[in-house]
């Protein structure tokens, strides 16, 4: 009973010392070729995966579709939607508008929506979260309007304001704006006490330490804000152009449904979704840029 | 150098605080004398009164009783001639060590050459050149202590408040760094007014060490240490103060 195993330990030593003849160290270049390497397999097989999850998706509606499992009345084939795409940017039918037309449309009302937001929001958290007496001050206001849901403001936006860029404008600001107030505001609120009395001993200005140290210090926490803004931002576009509009993603995709071509509004949250995904991308590029101390 | 002229005062010195809607006293009646040019160590136990003494002498708070006087002066606030090296997280993370360094004489709107001029000559001081680029993430405590101490010598005060500078540092590095710190001030020699809890520390570093009560703080004792430096650990003098002083050291909670 004792025999057996030992005996396959011993066998095992010997096979361990044999192979341990057989290893080579790497030389450096070696060492650093096989890690990245190894690295870049990962990355490419992670890669690959993300791709292949995206086509299988569109393969299995596809499919679901051409074998009459989906009815193609109500569900457009990716193909058709693909063509469908290509076709948009010279064609007008049915809903009046090239895409570009409604791409271009669109961002012009969530750009300036956005960046509105951020150009007065961001400010005025910062000032509202460092200045004790100005917080008094805003703060009752900015409590009641903030819990206001963006849609809420498109009737009496197209009564001030009618359907143009503007109004639609305004909307986009209101939803961008709470969060970037709130975050800025909550941002600097969390400065560290230690850094604020640095600044104090080198014989800074309360002013001069809010731009010094305050600032930067909500950073982080208004960046998240402005992504949240972003988001806000691109979700009540559509909302406001379903509702008040004669141009733009959210009127095509109304229009898709007016005209019962499902094609059309699957298009449309397609590219919606898209041009989403492209900003949060150049938001995160600004990010890194801004906030490159952090590793 | 006249080392026996008064630097600072502190006269009659007490600090209150509403706590829960009772009144705690956080130091009584505190008076001591800080001398030109000397190292002089605030030892205490705990958490009571040390950190309050420097930070009103640093005039980040106000006493609610007692003046300290400067050169024979009350100072009120903030004053640049007295610096300060806090304990921990004190750095700014998004700026470089460079750029920590020169943030006194910047604010002070010192132009870039003299003011990188007198930041590099500290950042060589504290032993970090070569570092001038990094960001505070990517160093280590020592070195961001370091870094903190480079920053309050560029700001050329005449009195250095060090609280607890490396109470966050582990064993070794705070070996270390009390030799640094040791160095550096036999090197740009300042008032130096440095608090501990650790009797060892302020034994190996001080040239005078006021003793404080639990609190409410008040002065319980001053010791003159008149030991040669560099000062050895386990020399029997060394350990009869220690013995002393530790004897005479009240028991924190």
């Amino acid at each position: 009973m004792r025999i057996g195993p030992s005996f396959s330990l011993h066998k095992e030593v010997i096979s361990m010392n044999d192979s341990e003849k057989a290893v080579r160290q790497l030389t450096n270049e070696e060492r650093i070729a096989k890690v990245q390497s190894e690295k870049r397999k990962t990355t490419f097989q992670l890669a690959m995966l993300s791709l292949i999850g995206v086509l299988a998706f569109l393969l299995i509606w596809q499919l679901a579709v051409a074998s009459g499992f989906l009815p193609s009345r109500y569900v457009p084939m990716p193909s058709k939607v693909v063509e469908l795409f290509f076709l948009k940017w010279t064609d007008p039918n049915p809903d009046g508008a090239v895409l570009g037309a409604h791409i271009v449309s669109s961002l012009q009302v969530a750009l300036s929506g956005f960046f509105l937001a951020i150009a007065i929001g961001v400010p005025l958290g910062l000032t509202m979260g460092w200045f004790k007496g100005f917080d008094s001050f805003m703060r009752p206001i900015f409590e009641i309007l903030r819990p206001i849901p963006p849609v809420s403001w498109i009737p009496i936006t197209i009564i001030w304001l009618g359907l143009g860029l503007k109004a639609k404008a305004f909307i986009v600001f209101f939803s961008a704006f709470v969060p970037c107030v709130i975050n800025a505001y909550t941002g600097i609120r969390q400065t560290s006490q230690t850094l604020i009395n640095v600044a104090k001993i080198c014989g800074a200005s309360n002013f001069t330490t809010f731009r010094t140290i305050g600032i930067p210090s909500a950073m982080t926490m208004t960046f998240a804000g402005i992504r949240v803004a972003l988001g806000n931002a691109w979700a009540t576009l559509v909302a406001a152009e379903m509702l008040a509009a004669n141009l733009g993603l959210g009127y095509m995709i109304q229009q898709g449904r007016q005209f019962a071509r499902p094609d059309i509004i699957i298009l449309g949250i397609v590219v919606i979704g898209t041009l989403g995904v492209i900003f949060t991308w150049l938001l995160g590029l600004v990010e890194g840029k801004v906030l490159g101390w952090k590793k | 150098m006249d080392s026996e002229k008064v630097k600072l005062k502190l006269e009659h010195i007490s600090q209150s605080y509403i706590v829960n809607n009772q009144v705690f006293d956080a130091a009584v009646d505190v008076s001591m004398e800080v001398r030109d040019s000397e190292f002089l160590v605030l030892l205490g136990p705990g958490r009571c009164g040390k950190t309050i003494l420097l930070n009103m002498i640093a005039g980040l708070e106000k006493p609610v009783d007692g003046r300290i006087l400067l050169d024979g002066e009350e100072i009120k606030g903030s004053d640049e001639r007295i610096g300060m090296v806090f304990q921990k997280r004190a750095l700014m993370p998004w700026k470089t060590v460079m750029q920590n360094v020169e943030f006194g004489p910047k604010i002070k709107g010192m132009a870039k050459e003299p003011r990188r001029e007198i930041a590099q000559k500290y950042i060589n001081l504290v032993g970090l050149q070569g570092f001038e680029k990094s960001y505070p993430d990517e160093l280590s405590g020592g070195m961001k202590q370091r870094v903190s101490i480079a920053r309050a010598y560029a700001n050329d005060p005449e009195i250095l408040l060090m609280d607890e500078p490396f109470g966050a540092l582990d064993a070794q590095t705070r070996y270390a760094m009390e030799e640094e710190v040791q160095r550096i001030w036999e090197t740009e020699k300042r008032t130096v007014i440095f608090v501990t809890n650790n009797i060892e520390e302020a034994l190996y570093l001080a040239d005078r060490i006021v003793l404080l009560s639990n609190c409410p703080a008040h002065v319980k004792a001053v010791y003159d240490v008149k030991l040669p430096r560099p000062r050895n650990t386990i020399d029997p003098e060394f350990l009869r103060l220690r013995r002393e002083i530790s004897d005479n050291t009240d028991l924190a909670l």
